[in-house]
């Protein structure tokens, strides 16, 4: 009347016959987990490979032969877990940092030339803009320029108050390495955010770009109509090599993730989003870097170096050596890295 | 759904016991070796904690250190002072790269995430990259400080903005925020422009087995429950489940004591089980026999390539 006795569960012989290996994996991963990777032996990182795969051949046979769920589940976390610890991120700090200096950010930049020429178009046409109509009318200053940003500067101010600006003269006790880092520290949260402003289609990063470029107009007109334009240009350029790169850098950047958006070409609009944001977001970084520099110049150099020629050999020297940078450095990996790249 | 409606009060006990492990939204990912590995994605109310604690960090030590400053050089700090311009470079980096450093340094997590047991992976089962940690904390900005401002405090962001400008920009802004709440992937804008999730960290026990013991007294003949196949053949996979997790429930309250009993009464009853008026049942242990049996009958057929979903499913 009975039916044929259960024999053992097949499921049941699989679970005694490889739990071992599951238990000594879990146990590796949770120590990883707990005291960090050093702590593991070189022969258990060897060993956590080999178990890692061996458990996911049992997470496959599971899936087909056993009902029990708690160990399908089981299998799946613990899977999930080392999962992380074998293909997570772990090269040494000193290797990325070599890395992104002398190939990422450099070949970054020359991906997104054109986005960053664009972003630098805006710029140009801002300042050309205000640059005419201020040097039209002088009282159309205060229309580009918050009057609080222009420190006292504006169409009243006498040619030798706005030269008393340019070549002011400070001491190194002064704060000067605070006034550094508060440039730095404003400038690169605005480059951060042009860049962020790319998900939204992009446009408030050409308006962010526009404005920035009816400020510089502004005030190029407004000592050029004092004949100051040579010692603003010395002023400005130093630090603003670096700092207008960078600035427009993040804006190009913040272009490219909308074109992303909005041409996403044939992968689906997500996936290319998230593809040249990865890309692009690195740059970003180097971006950041780019304020630093600038803000040291900007907040140390020019407040105590009032002498124009070197002032002006400062900023040749920053752009030649930008430019060289950005164009050679990891130049034969391009090609060659193009393809396998994500 | 339909299978709730048919079913008595006892199946909503169980069906209680199993929602507990049902309430999350899984996504697989396929790692490099080919085999799908689930993971339960991250409900808000994590991520909005993870980031409440990584925050109270942040600003905690920011407050620490302005504290700090102020006992140490009291009113002479406006002179030149070689720490303020340290911190305020530190200060920035706190601000913008906290997340990044510790999700790189500790594989997608970070304190606050590590609290509430959340962690982010990459969307398509690649490697959890330093270009996606970047490009998925640096939008931060726009999506957390920049709508709380336009909110709080529009006048300081954007003086003298007309009023329709305000309203546009604030709804834009509440649309960033809860950007997360209205997709699929429950994605904020830094998950998109990086490709990556954010997962409950995996954390499962290997519990005992609860039918090898009895299959290897049923083989010797010692379990005095024995079933038949037509006995086995009533259920399926998903009611073999749910007794799985009622018999592992591992407590001792009132409603799972009745739950185990009105689940085994029940199950005899549709079996037809024939010592149901002359001998006493002990529940757990005709429970354990019958998952046991059931189980067995399932695996075999599972492994002639039949698969038999639930009850509803024929042979």
């Amino acid at each position: 009347m009975h039916g044929p006795a259960q024999i053992t569960l097949k499921s049941y012989e699989f679970r005694r016959e490889r739990e071992p290996t599951w238990l000594a994996l879990e146990a590796l991963v949770e120590r990883a987990q707990k005291s960090g990777f050093h702590s593991l032996s070189a022969d258990e990182l060897a060993r956590l490979p080999h178990l890692y795969r061996a458990t996911l051949s049992s997470l496959s046979v599971a899936r087909s032969i056993s009902l029990d769920r708690n160990v399908v589940e089981y299998l799946e976390s613990l899977a999930g877990r080392a999962y992380f610890f074998v293909y997570g991120t772990r090269s040494h700090a000193r290797d990325v940092l070599a890395e992104f200096v002398l190939y990422r950010f450099p070949a970054g930049i020359r991906r997104f030339k054109w986005h960053i020429g664009l972003a630098a178009l805006f710029v140009i046409v801002g300042a050309l803009t205000a640059f005419f109509i201020t040097l039209d009318n002088q009282e159309r200053f205060y229309t580009f320029v918050a009057e609080e940003y222009a420190q006292g500067r504006g169409p009243s101010s006498s040619t030798s108050e706005l030269r008393a600006v340019l070549y002011s003269e400070h001491s190194p006790g002064d704060a000067l390495a605070t006034f550094a880092a508060s440039l730095f520290t404003h400038n690169a949260k605005i480059g951060i955010v042009s860049f962020s402003l790319g998900v939204v289609i992009g446009l408030p990063v050409f308006l962010l770009m526009f404005i920035n470029g009816l400020v510089l107009g502004a005030f190029a007109a407004l000592h050029h109509a004092r004949g100051l334009s040579a010692d603003l240009w010395g002023w400005l350029l130093p630090h603003g090599v670096t700092e207008l790169g960078a600035m427009v850098i993040c804006g190009g950047l913040g272009l490219a993730l909308a074109q992303a958006l909005i041409f996403p070409g044939r992968s689906t609009r997500l996936r290319n989003l998230a593809q040249c944001g990865r890309q692009a977001g690195v740059v970003v970084v180097g971006a950041v870097i780019m304020f630093f520099i600038a803000g040291l110049i900007e907040g140390i150099f020019r407040q105590l170096v009032t002498d124009i020629a070197i002032r002006y050999a400062v900023a040749v020297i920053t752009a030649v050596a930008w430019s060289l940078y950005f164009g050679l450095v990891g130049r034969s990996r391009d090609s060659a890295r193009a393809e396998v790249e994500p | 759904m339909s299978r709730q409606a048919n079913t008595g009060a006892s199946d909503r006990i169980v069906d209680r016991y199993l929602d507990r492990r049902d309430q999350g939204v899984r996504r697989e990912v396929v790692t490099p070796e080919g085999v799908p590995v689930g993971f339960t994605l991250a409900r808000a109310g994590d991520r909005i904690g993870g980031f409440l604690v990584d925050m109270l960090i942040i600003y905690g030590v920011i407050i620490v250190l302005a504290l700090l400053l102020a006992f140490a050089f009291g009113s002479s700090l406006s002179r030149a002072n070689w720490t303020v311009p340290f911190i305020l470079v530190f200060v920035f980096l706190l601000q913008n790269f906290y997340f990044v450093f510790f999700e790189l340094k500790w594989q997608g997590m970070t304190p606050g995430k590590r609290v509430v047991g959340i962690r982010v992976i990459d969307g398509h089962g690649g490697v959890l990259g330093a270009h996606a940690v970047i490009a998925r904390n640096l939008v931060r900005d726009i999506e957390v400080f920049i709508p709380l401002q336009l909110i709080l405090a529009p006048e300081q962001l954007w003086p003298g903005a007309p009023g329709w400008a305000r309203a546009l920009s604030s709804a834009w802004a509440l649309v960033f925020m809860f950007l997360p709440l209205f997709n699929r992937d429950r994605l904020r804008i830094g998950d998109m422009v990086a490709g990556t999730l954010v997962v409950l960290a995996p954390r499962a026990v290997l519990l005992p087995d609860i039918g090898g013991q009895e299959t290897a007294d049923s083989a010797a003949g010692e379990n005095e429950y024995q079933f038949t196949e037509q006995q086995l053949s009533i259920y399926g996979i998903y009611e073999l489940q749910v007794l799985e997790d009622l018999l592992r429930q591992d407590e001792d309250s009132l409603a799972h004591m009745k739950a185990m009993v009105t689940v085994s009464e029940q199950i005899r009853r549709k079996i037809g089980w024939a010592r149901l008026r002359t001998a006493p049942v002990d529940d757990e242990r005709f429970l354990r026999a019958f998952y046991a049996a059931m189980r067995a009958h399932l695996e075999r057929k599972m492994l002639f390539g039949k698969r038999r979903e639930d009850k509803y499913s024929g042979e």
